[in-house]
């Protein structure tokens, strides 16, 4: 039990940390994260430079610190633009009758019949690489995922006796879905974003890595570590710090994002 | 190894089953406090109290199966003169499906649904090394044949959920005596099959027992305990309370808990009377029914159920009338359409033909505000009161719904409604969903009443409710009826019940009305073979006294 | 048997428009790329107008919208995806040069996920509460590692320091190892949780105490009942899990510079190559839509409620 609530602070108190770095990262370094010393290149950890310095001399604390934004950005955009294209696509085909539920399906199985990774390459083909064309893809290969959930949760919330019962009152349609559908639908669905945008984030490193997110110069977590690739042989520290940084963020938000999935399921299936 | 044969002695002096003082313990709760009860071979012991009662952990118990951190403990506990306490898990293992065999209330999540039921039933072959493997097949048939199964190798290649409610049930008794143990523990058999279907079961348990088989069941139907056993143990928190043989116990009960238990019971005798004792003001005379609210004039339903081409008849030309003031009952068994209809009085189902009209006007030809305001005068009742509510909400919130649709939700209003059904007003704070069964009805019937609606349609609202529970339900539902004379629509299975409650009865099967009337003349004297039937199958009558047993 | 019949039809029939709906979409993807395709082609070269013409006539790029949708449809139907604008070879022979790499890659990973994680569900499958916590936390320790980087931590430490397995651009069986681990690692952590969560449950379910009430031991137990019952959620992840896997398996190999589909991916993105972009794109609908009718298959096998 103590060891729960003590994962659920750190993971709250990682997160606090994250969002401070991307907020305001110069209060947490005073280093500039793009200022290359060509003769320091490459140095271990030290007190000088505690995660060492990059294949340019550029100290590696400074760099994953202001990375954290470009880092996240990407991954919490696509999480909240699938959020919100969930919300509107699921709600679509639960209340679209059974035409527009299965037309609807239709579109989210083609979607859903490539992989998100994928997609990005898609997208980045067409309308060129960064970091907005990422989140786009990666959200829209989310959507299927959130919209499904979401209409699973108001077609089961509509087909309750409370809502039948609202109705014997004389409640109005949109004071049904206001009091009673929303408020019961919105919990699963905001707990499956958290869980997802540890995914997000995985990706959009991913894809960084490959070129396809934002573009230098601009610090990112995945980027550096596409740069540290050539140099794993001879230094740990620019291979290890970048990803340590992103497993963690992952690790925080899914950790979050499963207490909150946890304490909705509890409240309904008493 | 060859299964036990029964003793051909009737009665011998050592019983097959000896339990002194037995004690089960789970963290925080005592489950079993001190009992003591012997099984002879060819018995009948019946264990009956209410849910909580401790009554399924003493049948797990004799198994070794009390759960995980049970504590127990006994001056004795020997099965044909062994030890159970200090038994490892290998005898356990002998024991269990050899020598003893248990029966649950629900075959559907009892047996493997993945797989057929000849496998199920073989299981205990396997186990026990009954018969060898290539006689697996014939003795499964022969097992299924012996309980009444009808094309047995059929159903022995088919799965669990394409076999009836009934024939489930049989094929689990087949499987639990497949290994020919000597006792069988029956928990709850037919708790949940119509009662036509459950007459036979009970005939099938007591024809195994006249062959020697020694049988120790549980119940929390006392009709079930006067129908079938020769010996009972009242049980309550835990410990007996009262036991002997079935005739003396229910014909002439010592203990006061049996009094109430026994008085609890609706039926015939119980006509206008509390249930509970609570209620006196219920002996006065009702006044004579009022206007007609509801009138269903040859409505027709039917659905296609998904996968099957032959639609299903809900309802065929039913037509039934619901008078200001009065109870109308609608009895009938699964599927025979009683839902459908209390749907389609309130408005919340159309008929495919037919009309149904509240005051005079159809209700298809209200829309809008006018249909809002009619249906608030035609409120629900439904059988499980938890998907009933908000989960989100308090009890307050449960109850503030209606009244704030009306116009405010004022203290003093819910104050009163919560008096009118029993309820302290502490329970507003907490959320619906931690209230007991019997609490939750009351604060779904308070909300129901502050729509002050002229008809309360009850569809099986008590049938979930342990014995006492459902008696104070009863009785504030008929308290509410003398106070404000509202209708009531009461959809049961229960014939009991709706013998004690009902003005009126409609009798349903498959859709249509086979009978209908006034209810003490209906029921004694019934016109219709369908009514007959189920008047028949019902155990004790609906009044356990009635029926009992030479012991 | 008939009714297995008409389910297996509509699944295919709804396969079908899926892979259609992937076609048409891409179609309409290629039409709203930027630029035009002639000036994509032609990018490196100084042409004339009689060149741009020919291009014009070879590509079919000036005939109306519809007629180019259909004839883009009958081509794919008969297999022919269309010619890569820079390898200048048809690409279903480019795809299908580097797909052997891939496969094997995945059908590594594939293998090593389900063997793992049927041992590893079996040994924390236990009731006591510290076994179950302590994999929970390391399989979401395990989850929140980019496969990317475990890729490259394994390769610093086996490949550089070690020198155990070879670290880039390896074709031989050893080669396989340490990019197989990198990509199998997620899908074995979540794969070993449902499985593990299937079976802890089944142990609760009331024909769990009806077979102990027969005598059968806790072993017998799982064998004979749970492990089917646990059998049903792990199925329908594995198919997803193996559709997921196309892409995963993409930045894997370029992490490792192995052959395979996923340089040639990320070369054609970079040049818009949308012949073998679309390309790559609906092989991985096919395939998905293949996985999705093995897995109703097996559901169907496993579980006999959904025979109906």
């Amino acid at each position: 039990m103590i060891v729960r609530r003590l994962g659920l602070v750190l993971a709250v108190v990682v997160l606090a940390v994250l969002v401070l770095a991307a907020a305001f990262p110069s209060l947490l370094t005073g280093a500039d994260p793009n200022a290359a010393d060509l003769l320091a290149t490459l140095r271990p950890p030290s007190g000088d430079h505690w995660f060492g310095t990059d294949q340019n001399g550029r100290d590696m604390f400074a760099r994953v610190v202001y990375g954290t934004r470009a880092s996240l950005l990407i991954g919490v955009g696509a999480a909240t633009l699938a959020l919100v294209g969930g919300v509107l696509v699921g709600t679509l085909a639960a209340q679209g009758g059974r035409v527009g539920d299965q037309v609807v399906s239709r579109l989210l199985d083609v979607v859903l019949s490539v992989p998100g990774l994928l997609l990005v390459f898609l997208a980045a083909a067409v309308f060129g690489a960064g970091g907005g064309t990422a989140a786009i893809g990666l959200a829209i290969g989310a959507v299927p995922g959130f919209a499904r959930v979401v209409r699973a949760e108001v077609m089961r919330i509509r087909g309750s006796h409370y809502v039948e019962a609202a109705y014997g009152f004389g409640a109005t349609r949109l004071s049904v879905v206001l009091r009673h559908v929303v408020p019961n639908a919105v919990g699963p669905v905001f707990a499956l974003a958290m869980v997802s945008l540890g995914a997000m984030i995985v990706a959009s490193s991913s894809l960084s890595f490959v070129g396809l997110g934002p573009q230098p110069p601009t610090a990112e977590w995945g980027a550096m570590l596409a740069g540290a690739r050539d140099f794993v042989s001879i230094a740990w520290w620019p291979t290890v710090f970048p990803g340590a940084a992103i497993t963690l963020t992952v690790l925080a938000a899914t950790v979050v994002g499963t207490r909150l999935q946890r304490a909705f399921d509890r409240k309904e299936a008493r | 190894m060859t299964g036990h044969t029964p003793s051909a002695e009737a009665a011998t002096d050592e019983p097959l089953v000896r339990v002194r003082e037995l004690s089960v313990r789970f963290p925080g709760v005592d489950a079993v406090r001190d009992v003591s009860f012997d099984i002879r071979p060819g018995q009948i012991v019946a264990v009956v109290g209410e849910s909580g009662s401790g009554k399924s952990v003493v049948a797990r118990t004799l198994l070794g199966l009390a759960g995980p951190g049970a504590e127990v403990s006994a001056a004795a506990a020997t099965f044909d003169g062994q030890d159970l306490l200090g038994f490892p898990e290998a005898r356990w293992r002998t024991l269990r499906g050899g020598r003893v065999g248990m029966v649950v209330q629900d075959a559907l999540g009892a047996f493997d649904p993945l797989r057929t039921v000849g496998a199920e039933v073989a299981e205990s072959l396997w186990q026990h090394g009954t018969v060898r493997r290539r006689e697996y097949r014939e003795e499964v048939v022969r097992l299924l044949t012996a309980v009444g199964v009808p094309d047995p190798r059929l159903r022995a290649r088919q799965h669990p959920h394409q076999l009836s409610g009934g024939l489930r049930q049989r094929a689990l008794i087949a499987s639990a005596l497949a290994a020919r143990p000597e006792l069988l523990i029956a928990d709850e058999p037919t708790t949940a099959l119509d009662t036509t279907v459950q007459k036979q079961i009970l005939k099938l348990l007591r024809g195994r027992a006249d062959d020697g088989l020694a049988v120790l069941l549980i119940s929390h139907d006392l009709a079930v305990v006067a129908e079938l056993a020769d010996h009972v143990h009242v049980m309550r928190d835990g410990a007996f309370v009262e036991e002997g043989p079935t005739s003396r116990v229910l014909g002439a009960p010592e203990h006061e808990y049996t009094r109430e238990l026994l008085a609890a019971i609706p039926s015939a005798g119980t006509r206008g009377r509390s249930l509970t004792g609570q209620y006196p003001a219920l002996a006065s005379d009702k006044p004579e029914p009022g206007r007609v609210l509801l009138r269903a004039e040859g409505v027709h339903k039917s659905y296609l159920a998904g996968g099957s081409r032959e639609p299903i008849v809900a309802a065929h030309d039913v037509s039934l009338v619901v008078r200001a003031g009065e109870t109308l009952g609608v009895v009938g068994e699964s599927g025979s359409g009683k839902t459908t209809v209390g749907r389609m009085l309130a408005a919340l189902v159309e008929p495919d033909s037919g009309t149904v009209e509240i005051d005079g006007t159809p209700w298809r030809r209200l829309r809008g505000a006018r249909r809002r305001d009619a249906r608030r005068r035609v409120q629900v009742i439904y059988q499980d009161p938890l998907s009933a509510f908000d989960p989100r909400f308090t009890s307050a919130q449960v109850l503030a719904e209606p009244l704030r649709l009306k116009g405010s939700a004022r203290a003093d209003r819910m104050a009163e409604l919560l008096g009118l059904v029993g309820l302290a007003e502490s329970v507003l704070d907490r959320p619906a969903r931690q209230l007991s069964g019997g609490q939750r009805q009351r604060l779904a019937i308070a909300r129901a009443l502050a729509a002050e609606p002229d008809v309360l349609i009850c569809d099986e609202a008590v049938s979930a409710l342990d014995v006492s529970i459902q008696a104070q339900v009863l009785d504030v539902l008929s308290d509410v009826q003398h106070r404000l004379g509202t209708a009531y629509v009461f959809i049961s299975h229960d014939l009991g019940v709706v013998r004690h409650i009902a003005d009126q009865v409609v009798v349903m099967r498959a859709g249509r009305v086979v009978e209908s009337g006034a209810v003490p003349e209906l029921f004694d004297a019934p016109q219709h073979p369908h009514t007959k039937e189920l008047l028949d199958s019902v155990p004790g009558f609906g009044d356990p006294k009635a029926l009992v047993k030479p012991s | 048997m008939t009714g297995i019949v008409k389910p297996v039809v509509l699944r295919l029939a709804a396969s079908v428009v899926v892979l259609w709906g992937a076609a048409t979409a891409t179609f309409f993807l290629l039409q709203a790329t930027p630029g035009r395709t002639v000036d994509v082609l032609l990018a490196r070269t100084q042409a004339g107008p009689e060149v741009r013409a020919q291009i014009v006539a070879d590509y079919r790029l000036d005939d109306s919208l519809p007629t180019q949708y259909l004839t883009y449809l009958e081509r794919l139907v008969t297999g022919d995806f269309g010619s890569s604008y820079v390898l200048r070879r048809p690409v279903v022979d480019a795809i299908g040069g580097q797909l052997p790499y891939s496969l094997q890659l995945i059908a590594a990973t594939l293998v090593l996920t389900v063997i793992a994680s049927a041992l590893l569900a079996v040994v924390s499958a236990n009731r006591r509460r510290w076994v179950q916590s302590s994999f929970d936390a390391i399989e979401s320790l395990v989850v929140a590692v980019p496969p990317f980087w475990l890729g490259l931590v394994l390769m610093g430490v086996f490949s550089f320091t070690l020198r155990w397995l070879p670290a880039i651009g390896a074709t031989s069986p050893l080669g396989l190892v340490l990019p197989a681990v990198a990509l199998a690692a997620a899908p074995i952590a979540v794969l070993t949780r449902v499985l593990r969560e299937g079976v802890l449950h089944a142990l609760t379910e009331p024909f769990a105490l009806t077979a102990r009430s027969r005598g059968l031991s806790e072993v017998a137990l799982r064998t004979r009942h749970v492990l089917r019952h646990a059998a049903l959620p792990a199925t329908a992840l594995l198919g997803w899990i193996a559709g997921s896997l196309i892409g995963g398996a993409v930045i894997i190999e370029i992490v490792f510079a192995r052959p395979g589909v996923g340089r040639l991916m990320l070369s054609a993105v970079q040049n818009k190559d949308m012949p073998v972009v679309t390309g790559v794109v609906l092989l991985a609908a096919a395939v998905f839509v293949v996985v999705t009718i093995l897995v109703d298959l097996a559901s169907r096998v496993i579980d006999p409620r959904v025979r109906g």
